[in-house]
């Protein structure tokens, strides 16, 4: 067993005027290996703590935070590789409701205005619509988002126009669906993306491909929309 | 107190598979439904099943309905409805067909059709040889297929609630349920959702046992509701252990990996399912699986420095097949196991992963209860769905992807079977009962005023530990009986927890508590359940009585909470259009 120092971001509307950082010591053992076991623990001595969390192992996207600066998900973050104080914040630019727990909102109505759906109109046949290996390969890389938002929360131009700048994770759904052969609404996809804002305003800061738990790439989809929105006007 | 009531034609407790494809039909139906989710929907557990859904759709070898109908029975151990299991195979290929259209991205095979992968007890010719049928996105096939569905519902249309915990289920005097409480987390509002129809969806309960693969949210919350509402749970002994969970962590690994021609090794190095089961070998069903491991284990032959644990073994499919068909298992191994599977095995034991048991229901979705000399009386407006219902499609034991097929299946036929009894036997809500949220509001101010109470990790860890000790892959009388004696005192303390944070916004405390009263429920049944069934099958290996039973115990448990007691009811013999399975050896 040995000790761990963590310093945590507080709030709680009720009863705080203002956030502040909690100083917490914890004693960890062979069998805490992730941050999130620490964490679950650090609930136990203060069940006060409030944060998301549910498989624990990557997949639901739940336990996005800023985790000594960076964002993660705390599941998958080893604690031995984290240097003390281990800090926790909320994910960055977006409300928090209570401590580490965010109001995603705003998150979601981008991913929701890119039509997060295949749009195909023409009368399905009675079999699966076909789609060559090859074709299927265009979508690894981006169907296997989570929505956790550690890439939007990490973008210095979704925390400036959140409310009109798509960010990484809608973005990189818009080219999911742009990519998928079954999808016949491109044109409409681009004419929904083709604005100052939108798409535009992604400077390929890369943040989102440096913090993204499932190692995506968002700025390389948005690099192929550009394109093929390049590709369009000529 | 006055509590809110907002009014609503159907209301779904949970946003996973099960309760997404029914919140589309009604959507789509132009009913007003309220999809309720403690979390936002594509984070409910479907999203971590990996190996594959089942259709015999014959895209790589001849499949029938009729076989994947015999290996489900099979697989089931005699225990599966057979009316139920038919019903689910044939709408298979038309289900999946249908998920294809909505945008899953499926797998393909050369020919643009979808892949399909070998899994366990899937066979050809009524267990001649196996056959893929495991229709599969690599190995995020849950992933795929919860986000496609949430997707759907962005284009229906449908209203979630996130982030609103269901509390409790509310019947009138005739016993037909006008509703739900429920728990705005963020505000700590209680509100009545009234409605002329109410399906759970609510999932699986795994959070029970000391070492599942469950997630955290898994808390068996529409099961707790039922109990308190007076309706029993069915076959709650049986839950399923999966053979590979990562040694230590409790994470999944799936089947898949066998399918894809992964091995089982003890510490011999020896691929020791030749022994169990010549002809499936690694591909037999997960309850025999399972058994044969622990067996391994309890005869010396395990691996590791305590030798608790044998070794997945995939290094021999190559490094291309590792980082195509299964990239999510390889990303798990080397961040819960710290081995690279393209070059080492994994350490893997048999781990708490799916309820067979649940809330009794027929094909229709409709829960079924016994009134007078009627095994199975329809409790009027009240629909249950996937893991948390018990159809029964998966008996003693279920089948690796059929849980998924189990979600879009029945998730439809409940969400049809509401959408007719609205139009036809509710034109107008019936009235809510005076008392409609008192349960709740006691609950609920039970813990406010708590004192002298212990903390709600502590029992839970206590439960944990009794469930994980007392009704594990093997059983026996004296060991079961011990367990039903402790969970009885553990469901005492549950009463008295006590929590520090008294707080309304989002106070995660009083969910973990309020969820604990609802495990809890599910911890009781399954120990009662299971000291009272007197013979081996499926999931239910009892070391006193070996066999499986037929002349006495092919039958259906039934769990009252209220008087801690069972009764029975009989397994449905008669399928739909095709002849009765009858009972065999069950032999791998």
């Amino acid at each position: 067993m040995r000790k761990v120092r963590f310093s945590v971001y507080r709030y709680n509307p009720e009863t705080d005027a203002k956030p502040y950082m909690q100083d917490y010591e914890i004693e960890v053992g062979p069998n805490d290996v992730k941050l999130l076991d620490v964490i679950v623990k650090l609930k136990a001595q203060d069940d006060t703590l409030a944060f998301r969390r549910s498989c624990r192992e990557g997949i639901c996207g739940s336990d996005a935070m800023n985790i000594n600066g960076k964002n993660g998900l705390a599941c998958i973050t080893n604690i031995a590789d984290l240097a003390e104080p281990i800090t926790l914040r909320p994910l960055p630019g977006l409300p928090v409701i209570r401590d580490l727990i965010v109001d995603m909102t705003q998150f979601f109505k981008q991913y929701h205005s890119i039509k997060p759906y295949v749009v195909n109109d023409t009368p399905p046949p009675e079999r699966e619509r076909l789609q060559s290996p090859e074709d299927r390969k265009e979508l690894d890389g981006l169907y296997e988002c989570i929505l956790c938002a550690c890439c939007s929360t990490s973008c210095p131009s979704f925390w400036w126009n959140p409310d009109k700048f798509v960010g990484p994770a809608g973005l990189l759904a818009a080219y999911r669906f742009i990519a998928d052969t079954r999808d016949e609404a491109t044109n409409e996809r681009l004419d929904n993306l083709e604005d100052p804002y939108r798409l535009f305003r992604c400077h390929t800061i890369m943040n989102c491909v440096d913090v993204c738990p499932k190692g995506l790439n968002p700025t390389r989809a948005i690099g192929k929309i550009k394109d093929l929105l390049v590709r369009r006007a000529v | 107190m006055s509590v809110p009531v907002r009014r609503f034609d159907a209301v779904i407790v949970g946003g996973g598979g099960a309760g997404l494809r029914a919140a589309l039909q009604l959507s789509e139906a132009g009913l007003n439904t309220a999809v309720l989710s403690k979390v936002f929907p594509t984070r409910s557990h479907t999203v971590a099943a990996q190996g594959g859904i089942s259709a015999s759709l014959g895209n790589v070898q001849e499949d029938r309905w009729e076989w994947h109908m015999y290996d489900t029975v099979k697989g089931s151990d005699w225990l599966g409805d057979q009316d139920a299991i038919e019903f689910m195979c044939r709408k298979a290929p038309e289900a999946v067909i249908e998920l294809e259209h909505f945008g899953m991205p499926f797998d393909r095979l050369e020919n643009g059709k979808i892949y399909q992968r070998p899994f366990g007890g899937h066979t050809q010719n009524n267990g001649k040889t196996p056959v893929q049928r495991a229709c599969a996105a690599a190995d995020r096939t849950g992933h795929a297929m919860l986000h496609t569905l949430y997707q759907r519902n962005v284009r229906a249309n449908t209203q979630f609630f996130v982030e609103w915990m269901a509390l409790d289920l509310i019947r009138d005097s005739e016993g037909d349920v006008v509703g739900v409480t429920a728990l705005e987390m963020e505000t700590g509002e209680i509100f009545i959702l009234h409605a002329k129809a109410v399906l759970f969806a609510t999932g699986g309960a795994g959070r029970i046992y000391a070492a599942s693969t469950n997630a955290f949210i898994n808390t068996g919350d529409g099961l707790g509701m039922c109990v308190r509402a007076g309706i029993p749970l069915e076959d709650m002994e049986f839950w399923q252990f999966h053979p590979t969970g990562v040694a230590g962590a409790g994470v999944l690994i799936t089947e898949g990996v066998r399918g894809e021609g992964g091995i089982l090794l003890n510490s011999n190095g020896e691929r020791f399912m030749e022994r169990y089961a010549p002809n499936l070998k690694d591909l037999a069903p997960r309850d025999f699986v399972s058994r044969s491991m622990e067996l391994e284990v309890l005869e010396g032959r395990g691996c590791g420095p305590n030798k608790d644990y044998v070794l997945l073994k995939l290094d021999h499919l190559g490094p291309d097949i590792i980082k195509q068909r299964l990239p999510g298992i390889r990303e798990i191994a080397m961040k819960f196991a710290g081995v690279d599977p393209i070059k080492d095995p994994i350490p893997v034991i048999p781990t708490c992963h799916y309820m067979m048991g649940g809330i009794p229901t027929n094909y229709r979705g409709e829960v079924v209860v016994p009134k007078g000399d009627e095994p199975e009386s329809r409790v009027n407006g009240f629909y249950a769905a996937g893991e948390c219902a018990c159809a029964s499609v998966h008996g003693a034991n279920r089948l690796g992807t059929n849980s998924l097929l189990d979600l879009v299946v029945f998730g439809k036929s409940a969400g049809d079977h509401m959408i007719q009894f609205i139009k036809n036997e509710m034109p107008t809500w019936k009235e809510l009962p005076a008392d409609a949220a008192d349960r709740s509001l006691a609950r609920v101010a039970r813990l406010d005023g708590q004192t002298g109470g212990e903390e709600v990790p502590e029992v839970r860890a206590a439960m944990q530990r009794t469930v994980q000790s007392r009704a594990g892959v093997f059983r026996n009388s004296a060991n079961l009986q011990q367990g039903v004696e402790e969970i009885k005192q553990v469901a005492e303390r549950v009463k008295r927890t006590q929590i520090k944070d008294k707080s309304k916004v989002f106070n995660t405390a009083r969910v973990e508590a309020l969820e604990l009263d609802n495990l809890i429920e599910v911890a009781v049944a399954t120990l009662i359940s299971a000291e009272a069934r007197k013979e081996s099958r499926g999931a239910h290996a009892h070391d006193d009585y070996q066999h499986r039973d037929d002349d006495n115990w092919m039958k259906h448990t039934l769990y009252y909470g209220e008087t801690r007691q069972l009764t029975y009811k009989p397994v449905h013999t008669k399928p739909l259009s095709v002849d009765y399975i009858p009972p065999k050896e069950r032999t791998f």
